[in-house]
């Protein structure tokens, strides 16, 4: 009973903030200057009063958030200004599976990286593979994505000939992109194992359990490695909302359609009904994540509950 | 005491699968060495061209698009009356019209449309199609944003205006299946060139009006399966920033003549990763070239490196209605201290002419005033007569370019010429996210700003009709008599010669006022593969593309 309220009241708390976003990205995206139909060959005023009325932008901007929810309700997103033909709903159903599969399997690449690492690192605690290891994984957290694509591009496609450099159709470049995420999630998650696992392994039960002779793998891997992934796991939501909302470089860098670039251009475009339809969903992605991870900390740890 | 852990044991664990992804790797890099057939090979073989094309389309209707490159996928996709030569911009090739002529003062065209021309379900290409384009594309509710090409036509400005709801006073008439009447505002001996631009192709009337209303601007009608053109080739496939494909039209009238199979659009807008695809053999073409590399593929042996003569001009608008650049000699000042030469030779690098005029040279004989030259004791000399004993008196003024480092660099080299020639100490520069910066060159809210023009046909026409008083590409501020009674009787002129004498005359006076500070004339600057034939340098470069062939080379 006490589950199920807190479950209701976390869920009308992200709705709450889900109309926040949505009203918030609707205006800001309003105020930013310059407009959809300006271009670099002038086009004549009357013409952008006639494209601004085809769309709807010359009511009053409150009436048009009205409409604008009253459609999103109905979940339609509104046509988009900088792909004409296509609708907001068509542009995210292309390009959300791209940055799907590039989150997930960054995420598999980073987990089977950073967790080997992490345990491995908290194992051989202070010694100097365990500061090798750690400071090569502050230097995958410091090496931003811009810089590690083009490198992985350039050695790996174009050196080693393993992969394809750019495109979507028959090439394997996004495998490039999701690697370049895997690689820089890996050094987070490695860092996050070694911490988690190294609390672990300074308790009294390791300790006990070493006392009683149980093989030093046997205590790394059954005693403490449970506890020491927890934090790990709950690190996986908002990591996955990060992987496939954060792609948008890698999306660049390999010339893959996903939707990070869409929400970039969206903006850069003032392509407004595209730029409240990346945003929505991303929000809606991120809230999804939390929600659920709240909901299982909470069935974990009856503390969670009560606190709240 | 705490018993360390056996190393090797988890050593021995971890370097176990180490050794397995190793030899998956390996295993991978071996199969790949046995791929000898890059994926451009392939195509080569296929004869389907691959090609970068700068950024994803914004629509594929003619009447919508307005970039370069959305325009190179409409020409694969539809013919115009008139279309372009492969090897000449000055020449014609007859596209859906066979023959046309004009009345004496060209004023009046005739075009004899051929009678097997078929759109690619088969219908068959009438001068009605044409007159329904041009309806659509002036009509007033379509708001087309290029519409104003099409203001050659009589009445058409006003039509699109809304001064006039009746399209029949408008210059087009179909006299009947295959013959279509042209009609202008004024002379223009140049329009056979002016309906091979995008905008003055025909769409298909009953693809359009399933989907909606004529003028209805953002229909399904462009996608692949609805989209139905008239050109060598129609769209199959589109996915957005993936590709858009075409594939030969089985109804083209010439398709025995059309050489691939197929052309691939990729819109990769960054310069690098387009780069990178090249060299990956990926792509056949690169639309653009990142300018650091420039030098490294001009040292390379066989090198696929092109450089081009581009009918463009890279300039900077000055805002005459502000001070300081309301004054004559300042800008006068600032023109002559611009040492042009430097600035291609050091900083753009990409075999860029200075340009001493703004029209730039070009095949069809027009011969601009090349009068703006660097010439510091003239600049300075200018500067005195501005009010200005030395240029540290100069008031603050700002440069605004769109964000790139292209443009910025060509800022800072200018402003570093100002100091160096002429003292002044104060110019800012601004950068403007690109909507930011369209808005503020549209409200002629900036003292000077970066500015570049491509040539939509050739005829200087296409640079000078913009400085017009009120043309809306002016955004200066300034406005000249003169400047617009020559332009306007340059415009009844039907001798060409005597037509770019009276031009030239014009643009002395654009000259001599300077509401603009000319820099550079464009040059393409690409890579292409030796596969591609028959790939010919272009002033436009508007390439026809069923000339291309595909060879190994």
């Amino acid at each position: 009973m006490e589950t199920a309220r807190y479950i209701l009241s976390r869920f009308g708390q992200s709705l709450f903030a889900l109309l926040c976003i949505i009203t918030l990205t609707f205006f800001l995206a309003r105020l930013a200057p310059g407009g959809p139909f300006l271009d670099e060959k002038a086009v004549p005023e009357h013409l952008i009063e006639q494209m601004n009325k085809n769309y709807g932008f010359d009511k009053d901007l409150h009436i048009q958030y009205f409409l604008y929810l009253g459609r999103l309700i109905q979940g339609d997103l509104g046509p988009s200004l900088g792909n004409k033909g296509f609708s907001v709903n068509e542009v995210i159903a292309e390009g959300f599976p791209v940055s799907f599969m590039l989150g997930i399997v960054g995420l598999i690449i980073a987990l089977l990286i950073g967790v080997p690492v992490g345990v491995f690192a908290a194992a051989k605690r202070n010694t100097a593979i365990d500061y090798t290891l750690m400071a090569i994984a502050m230097l995958g957290i410091c090496l931003p994505t811009f810089v590690i694509a083009p490198l992985l591009g350039e050695l790996l496609a174009l050196n080693l000939g393993l992969f394809d450099v750019a495109l979507w159709e028959n090439s394997s470049a996004w495998f490039l992109g999701a690697l370049t995420l895997g690689l820089y999630y890996s050094a987070y998650i490695a860092r996050l194992t070694r911490g988690s696992m190294l609390d672990v392994l300074h308790q009294d039960f390791i300790r006990t359990a070493k006392a009683k002779g149980v093989a030093p793998m046997k205590v790394l891997f059954k005693h403490a490695f449970r506890g020491g992934i927890t934090p790990v796991v709950a690190y996986l939501g908002p990591a996955l909302a990060g992987l496939i909302g954060g792609s948008f470089v890698v999306e660049t860098v390999f010339g893959l359609p996903g939707l990070g670039q869409h929400f970039i251009k969206a903006a850069t475009n003032r392509d407004y009904w595209l730029i409240n339809g990346t945003v929505t969903v991303f929000a809606v992605l991120i809230l999804v994540m939390n929600f659920f991870v709240d909901v299982v900390q909470a069935w974990l740890d009856p503390r969670t509950r009560s606190r709240n | 005491m705490i018993r360390p852990f056996p190393t090797a044991v988890f050593l021995r664990r971890i370097s176990s699968s180490i050794r397995t992804g190793l030899a998956a790797i390996v295993a991978c890099s071996l199969l790949a060495g046995c791929r000898t057939e890059t994926k451009v090979d392939v195509a080569t073989r296929e004869k389907i061209l691959l090609l970068g094309n700068g950024g994803e389309p914004k629509a594929l209707d003619p009447h919508i698009v307005s970039s370069v490159g959305d325009a190179n996928i409409l020409r694969a996709m539809f013919e115009g009356l008139v279309t372009y030569h492969p090897s000449n911009d000055m020449l014609h090739e007859p596209g859906v019209a066979e023959r046309w002529e004009s009345n004496e003062d060209f004023s009046e065209w005739r075009f004899f449309l051929r009678k097997n021309a078929k759109w690619s379900n088969g219908d068959p290409v009438t001068a009605h199609d044409f007159v329904y384009a041009y309806n659509r594309i002036l009509h007033p509710d379509m708001a087309a944003p290029y519409a104003s090409m099409l203001y050659f036509l009589k009445n058409g400005e006003a039509y699109n205006k809304r001064e006039i709801e009746d399209f029949s006073k408008v210059g087009v008439k179909a006299v009947n299946d295959f013959e279509l009447v042209c009609t202008l505002e004024s002379p223009a001996p140049y329009f056979p060139d002016v309906v091979k631009h995008t905008t003055w192709l025909p769409v298909h009337r009953p693809t359009i009006e399933s989907f909606g209303k004529m003028t209805d601007p953002y229909t399904e009608w462009q996608k692949p399966g609805n989209s139905v053109s008239n050109g060598a080739f129609y769209l199959t496939d589109w996915r957005i920033n993936a590709y858009v494909k075409v594939r030969p039209n089985p109804y083209y009238w010439d398709k025995e003549s059309v050489k691939p199979k197929g052309i691939n659009f990729y819109p990769l807008d960054n310069v690098f990763t387009e780069e990178k695809a090249f060299r990956n053999d990926l792509i056949h073409y690169t639309y653009t070239m990142p300018q650091n590399l420039i030098e490294r593929y001009k040292e390379m042996e066989n090198s696929p490196l092109r450089i081009e003569t581009y009918a463009g001009v890279y300039f900077y608008r000055c805002n005459v209605t502000r001070p300081p650049m309301d004054n004559l000699d300042f800008r006068k000042a600032l023109a002559y201290s611009i040492n042009q030469e430097t600035i291609v030779k050091y900083v753009t690098m990409g075999g860029q002419q200075p340009a001493y005029g703004f029209t730039p040279p070009s095949e069809a004989g027009y011969d601009p005033p090349n009068v703006v030259k660097f010439d510091p004791d003239k600049a300075k000399e200018h500067l005195k007569k501005a009010g200005y004993s030395n240029g540290a008196e100069v008031p603050e003024f700002t440069i605004i370019i769109n964000t790139s480092e292209a443009h910025k660099s060509i800022a800072v080299a200018i402003q570093d010429m100002w100091k160096k020639t002429l003292g002044i100490e104060k110019v800012k520069i601004e950068n403007q996210e690109w909507k930011v910066f369209q808005q503020t060159v549209h409200d002629v809210n900036y003292e000077v700003s970066r500015a570049g023009w491509i040539g939509d046909y050739v005829d200087p026409n296409t640079f000078l009709s913009m400085w017009v008083s009120n043309d809306s590409n002016n955004n200066t501020g300034w406005s000249n008599a003169d400047y617009d009674r020559l332009m306007k009787e340059s415009g009844r002129i039907s001798d060409p010669k005597e037509r770019y004498k009276k031009m030239k005359e014009a643009e002395s006076v654009l000259l001599e006022e300077l509401p603009v500070l000319p820099i550079y004339w464009y040059t393409r600057v690409y890579l292409l593969h030796p596969d591609v034939k028959n790939w010919n340098p272009l002033l436009l470069d508007n390439h026809p593309y069923k000339h291309i062939d595909l060879i190994a080379d």
